[in-house]
C-alpha cells in the first residue's frame, strides 16, 4: 500500500512539472504569434478606428480601403508602393539566386567528393575558411567595385550572380553526398558510357534531392528577406525596388502616417512567407540545425 | 589489384572534370567575395570619396583612416568620427549581450523541457514550429511591425494607450533603456526558436544509455542537467556562442530599421555595422560615400570577428587541457604517497 502511495506521488510531482512547463511553452508560443495576429487584425481596420483602438483582436473589414490607401487615396503612404511588383522583383531575385545556389553548391561539392585531384583538399579548405568571413566585411569594396566601378547601380546581377558561390551550402552538400552518394554509381555509369556531366545532372542530383530541396528552401528564405545587400544596390530605381525595400519607405513616412495602410502593407509583405514556412515547416524546422546561418 | 588500377584511371582521366566541376564557384566567388574584400583593405589606406561621384580625387593616407577612427584627430569632424565609432562599438556589445542571455537561456530550458523524456509535453511539434516561425519573416517587416506597436510615432499603439489613460506620448526610441530594450527583445524573439533547436539537435546527439542510467540511479532532474546534458553540450554551447557572437558583430537589419524617421539613426542604437553602412551608402543624402573610414572599421571589424572566434576556441580548449593536467597531477601524487606508504610498509 505504502509504495502504491510513493508511486501516485510521484506520478503527481511529474504531472504538476508537465503542466507548469506546458503552461511555460504555451506563453511563449503566445508570446510568439500575438504581436502577427495582432497585425493582421489591425491590417483590416481603417486608420480612423485604429487612433482610438490601438490593439484589435478581432478582424475588422476595412482591408480594401487599406489596401488602396497604401499607394493611392488621399494620404498615399508610398505612392511607388506596387505589391504586385514588390512581389515579382523579390521573387526574380529570391528566384534565380536559390537556383544559381542549389545547382552551382550541388556541383561543387561533387567535383569535390567523386574526383581525386591535386587541389581537392586545399579547395575544400579554403572554403571551410571563407565560410565565417561576414558580408558586412566585405561590402564596402562591394558596393565600391559594383557601383562605382562597374556602373551597376539598380542592377539584379550584383543580387543574383554572387549566389554562385555560397560556401556554406557546399559544406552542407559535401558532408550530404559523402554519407549517401556511393561512388559505385559513378563508375557503373561510366561503364554504360554516360558523360560526366550528364552523370552530375541524371544520376547525383537525384539522388541528393532531399539536401537540395533543405538548402534550396533556406536560400530562398534568405533572399527574400535580404535588405542589406538589396538597399546598398538598388538606389534609385523605384521600378526595381523590391518588398523589403518597399516596406521600409512606406513605414519610414511620419508626416501623416495612416496605420491601417501600414499594417496592411507590413501584412501583404509577410504573409506569403508564413504561408511557405508553414506548408514546408516539417523540412525547414530539421533543416535548421543542419546548417544555418545565425544573427 | 583491379581496385588500384581503376583508380589510376580515376585518378588520371578524370582530375580535369574535379577542376571543371570547381571552376564557377571559385571564379565567381573571388570576383564577388575575395577582390570586393582586398578592395576592402585597399580603400582603408585611401582618402575618402570617389572620383565616379564628383568627389575630390583619392589620395594615399596609408594609416590615417585607422588613427582617426581609433584615437582621434585634430579637428572636430574627425574627433566627432572617433566618438561615434567607439559608441558604435559599445553599443554593438551592449545589444550584443542583451539579445544573446535571454536568448540561450530560454532555448536551453526549452531543449532541456522538449527533450525530457519524464516530462510528456504535449504538441512538442507545434511549438517548435510556432517557436521557429519568427526567424522566418523579414527583418524589415518585423521592424516595421514593432514599431507600429512603439514608437516616437504619436499614432504607434503604445503611445495611443499612454494617452489614452491620460499619460503623455513617450519618444521610445529617443531614450537609450527604452529602444535598447525593445531592440534586444526582438532580436530575442526573432532568434531563440532557433537556438533553441540547435540546442535540441545537441541533445539528442547525446548518448540516450546515459539518461537511462542516470534515472536508474536515481538522478534528479537538476543532477542530469548538472552532470550530464550541459557538460556534454558545451561544445554546441561554445559553437552557438561563436557563431552568435560573429553574428552579433554583423548586427545591422533590427538597430538600423527601428527608425521611425528612415536613416536619422541614434547614437545609441549605432552599431559597428550600421556604421559602416552609413559611411559606404552611395545615395546617403547626408554626405558622399566615405570608403576610406568604412573600409577601415571593415577590415577592423574583421580582425575582431577573427580574433574572438580564436579566442574563444582556444579558451575552451585550454580549460580542458587545465583539468586534464590536474588530473593528471593528482594521479601523479597518489601514485608517490603509495610508493613512500609502501617504503615504510617495507622498513617495518
Amino acid at each position: 500500500m505504502e509504495n502504491v502511495g510513493v508511486k501516485d506521488n510521484y506520478m503527481l510531482i511529474q504531472r504538476i512539472k508537465s503542466i507548469g512547463c506546458f503552461a511555460v511553452c504555451v506563453l511563449l508560443a503566445a508570446v510568439c504569434l500575438v504581436p502577427l495576429w495582432i497585425m493582421i487584425c489591425n491590417a483590416t481596420h481603417d486608420g480612423f478606428h485604429l487612433s482610438v483602438n490601438p490593439i484589435n483582436f478581432i478582424p475588422g473589414g476595412d482591408f480594401r480601403v487599406n489596401f488602396r490607401n497604401i499607394s493611392e487615396g488621399e494620404m498615399a503612404q508610398f505612392p511607388d508602393f506596387n505589391v504586385w511588383t514588390g512581389y515579382m522583383n523579390s521573387l526574380i531575385i529570391a528566384g534565380c539566386s536559390t537556383v544559381l545556389t542549389v545547382f552551382f553548391s550541388a556541383l561543387t561539392s561533387y567535383g569535390l567528393t567523386v574526383y581525386n585531384f591535386k587541389v581537392r583538399d586545399t579547395a575544400y579548405t579554403i572554403i571551410l575558411a571563407v565560410m565565417m568571413i561576414p558580408v558586412q566585411v566585405t561590402s564596402t569594396g562591394f558596393v565600391q567595385f559594383m557601383v562605382g566601378t562597374l556602373g551597376l547601380a539598380n542592377s539584379y546581377i550584383p543580387l543574383i550572380l554572387p549566389a554562385i558561390a555560397a560556401p556554406a551550402v557546399v559544406f552542407y552538400m559535401r558532408q550530404y553526398m559523402k554519407s549517401s552518394f556511393p561512388l559505385d554509381i559513378v563508375e557503373a555509369a561510366r561503364i554504360d558510357g554516360c558523360g560526366e556531366f550528364r552523370t552530375f545532372i541524371s544520376i547525383a542530383i537525384p539522388m541528393c534531392k532531399p539536401a537540395i530541396a533543405v538548402q534550396a528552401i533556406f536560400a530562398f528564405v534568405a533572399n527574400w528577406n535580404n535588405y542589406y545587400t538589396q538597399n546598398m544596390i538598388i538606389l534609385s530605381d523605384t521600378k526595381r525596388y523590391t518588398m523589403p525595400i518597399m516596406i521600409q519607405n512606406v513605414l519610414g513616412q511620419d508626416k501623416h502616417p495612416d496605420a491601417g495602410a501600414q499594417y496592411a502593407a507590413v501584412a501583404l509583405s509577410i504573409i506569403p512567407i508564413v504561408i511557405i514556412y508553414l506548408c514546408l515547416s516539417k523540412f525547414i524546422v530539421g533543416g535548421v540545425a543542419l546548417g544555418g546561418v545565425k544573427e | 589489384m583491379a581496385s588500384t588500377a581503376q583508380s589510376r584511371i580515376k585518378s588520371i582521366s578524370y582530375a580535369k572534370y574535379g577542376y571543371m566541376f570547381i571552376a564557377p564557384f571559385f571564379i565567381v566567388y573571388a570576383f564577388f567575395q575575395i577582390w570586393p574584400l582586398i578592395n576592402t583593405f585597399i580603400l582603408s589606406f585611401f582618402g575618402n570619396g570617389d572620383a565616379a561621384f564628383g568627389a575630390e580625387a583619392q589620395e594615399f593616407m596609408a594609416l590615417d583612416n585607422y588613427k582617426t577612427l581609433l584615437f582621434g584627430g585634430d579637428d572636430r569632424r574627425s574627433n566627432a568620427l572617433h566618438d561615434t565609432f567607439v559608441q558604435s562599438f559599445i553599443n554593438t556589445v551592449i545589444l550584443w549581450v542583451g539579445n544573446f542571455i535571454p536568448q540561450i537561456a530560454l532555448s536551453l530550458l526549452l531543449a532541456v523541457w522538449f527533450t525530457d523524456s519524464k516530462l510528456h509535453i504535449p504538441g512538442q511539434g507545434a511549438f517548435k514550429v510556432i517557436m521557429y516561425l519568427p526567424n522566418i519573416i523579414t527583418a524589415v517587416s518585423v521592424a516595421a511591425l514593432f514599431m507600429r506597436f512603439i514608437s516616437n510615432s504619436q499614432t504607434s499603439a503604445a503611445n495611443i494607450i499612454l494617452q489614452n489613460m491620460g499619460n503623455e506620448a513617450i519618444k521610445f526610441e529617443n531614450d537609450p533603456a527604452w529602444s535598447r530594450g525593445i531592440v534586444m527583445f526582438i532580436q530575442t524573439w526573432m532568434w531563440f526558436g532557433n537556438t533553441m533547436i540547435m540546442m535540441m539537435s545537441g541533445i539528442l546527439g547525446i548518448n540516450p544509455s546515459l539518461f537511462e542510467a542516470a534515472n536508474i540511479d536515481g538522478a534528479s532532474s537538476g543532477q542530469v542537467l548538472g552532470k550530464i546534458t550541459l557538460p556534454l553540450l558545451k561544445p554546441m554551447v561554445v559553437y552557438t556562442l561563436i557563431t552568435s557572437m560573429i553574428g552579433g558583430l554583423q548586427m545591422f537589419d533590427i538597430p538600423f530599421l527601428y527608425h521611425t524617421a528612415a536613416g536619422d539613426i541614434k547614437d545609441h542604437l549605432r552599431t559597428v555595422a550600421v556604421f559602416i553602412y552609413e559611411q559606404f551608402r552611395v545615395g546617403n543624402n547626408v554626405h558622399s560615400p566615405q570608403y576610406g573610414v568604412a573600409g577601415a572599421a571593415s577590415i577592423m571589424l574583421f580582425f575582431v570577428t577573427a580574433i574572438l572566434g580564436i579566442f574563444v576556441f582556444r579558451m575552451n580548449r585550454d580549460q580542458d587541457e587545465a583539468r586534464k593536467k590536474a588530473e593528471r597531477k593528482a594521479l601523479v601524487k597518489e601514485y608517490k604517497k603509495q610508493q613512500k606508504l609502501a617504503k615504510k610498509g617495507g622498513l617495518e
